[in-house]
């Protein structure tokens, strides 16, 4: 029934989609923090 | 539990999910919004700045899913798109349903945070527009899908522009209708030689809808209407001999390409020389245009 290399497959995709996702929202952290220093320098500028 | 998932259909792989952005159109997106931004010479922290583009980005790639996602379909029936991952089955469609609405809310929320409201609400109306007017009624319905449709390509120097500034004038309006009388003409060469596509697919493109004579006298009109909204900026005053001298000359080449591709005859792609050399040096002509404009106000200030 079961085909495994479907399954290796489908095991790889969700490998690299989970990988992905967390460099992303890694860089999503990074930027975040940047941004709110970015505008909090701009209030203090204003 | 093993044999149910050895049996699921494959989950959509990240290049397909980032496929369905249209990275190619994306790059354009990216080039224009970016030249709008340093064209505005408004002071923007880079962070911002950066995360403006961003957005914009991720916006045009969010329209981009939303349009794949409602035309699989279509796509399907099409040669030089039945490749993307929906029209291949390579994804499913609610996934690309649910990328494309998160895709947009959270570059329209980003942009609206990190710069401000009037830039996210631009860029609401032009993912809306894109995916809403253009893709599921205009393109459909109507021959002049691209003239309205092309508006929706039109936003992203007005989006950098208002990012950047937090307003609009005179000149990113004028960089809005440059790109709008641009899309005609850089939109109907292609379709003149890939009319079988469109025909086949029972979508009213001009070329299918009123024959090849009547779009490339629209071809040539479009051009002369482009030629003169791209020098306008110069006379009116809003950037100087760099940019005029450029557009001038960009426009002329581009008028000679359209007078070609209004003098052809022929009706099989084979023939369609001048139409390939005007759809290529379109590209050309609006990277370098907007390029001039970047030098050009850069150097003024």
């Amino acid at each position: 029934m079961s085909d495994p290399r479907h399954l290796d497959e489908v095991r790889r995709r969700q490998r690299t989609r989970a990988l992905v996702t967390a460099l992303i929202l890694a860089g999503l952290v990074v930027l975040f923090f940047f941004v709110t220093l970015a505008k909090i320098g701009s209030m203090h500028g204003a | 539990m093993i044999a149910a998932e050895s049996t699921a259909p494959l989950p959509a792989s990240a290049r397909d999910l980032f496929a369905l952005t249209k990275p190619r159109v994306m790059s354009l997106v990216v080039f224009t919004a970016l030249c709008g931004l340093i064209a505005s010479r408004a002071p923007i922290d880079p962070v911002l700045g950066f995360t403006a583009i961003l957005c914009i980005a991720l916006g045009a790639g969010a329209s981009g899913a939303l349009n794949q996602w409602y035309e699989a379909d279509l796509d399907a029936k099409m040669k030089r798109t039945a490749q993307r991952p929906l029209a291949a089955g390579r994804v499913d469609r609610s996934t690309a349903l649910h990328f494309g609405v998160g895709l947009s809310a959270f570059s329209v929320i980003l942009l609206g945070l990190s710069t401000n409201w009037l830039a996210a609400g631009i860029l609401a109306t032009a993912i809306l527009f894109y995916a809403v007017v253009y893709t599921m009624w205009l393109k459909p319905n109507t021959p002049q899908n691209i003239v309205i449709g092309g508006a929706a390509g039109a936003f992203p120097p007005l989006l950098g522009w208002a990012a950047a500034s937090g307003d609009v004038s005179v000149l990113p309006a004028i960089l809005f209708l440059i790109i709008f009388l641009w899309t005609p003409p850089h939109f109907w060469a292609l379709a003149l030689f890939v009319k079988t596509d469109y025909a086949a697919a029972g979508v009213p493109m001009l070329p299918v809808t009123a024959g090849a004579k009547a779009t490339r006298g629209q071809i040539l009109l479009y051009s002369v209407a482009l030629a003169a909204a791209a020098v306008a900026p110069w006379p009116l005053g809003l950037t100087g001999a760099i940019y005029g001298m450029t557009a001038a000359a960009l426009s002329l080449a581009f008028l000679a390409l359209a007078v070609r591709v209004w003098r052809n005859q022929a009706t099989e792609p084979a023939g369609m020389g001048p139409e390939k050399k005007l759809f290529a040096f379109s590209i050309l002509y609006l990277y370098t245009l907007l390029g001039a404009l970047v030098a050009d106000r850069l150097l003024l200030a």
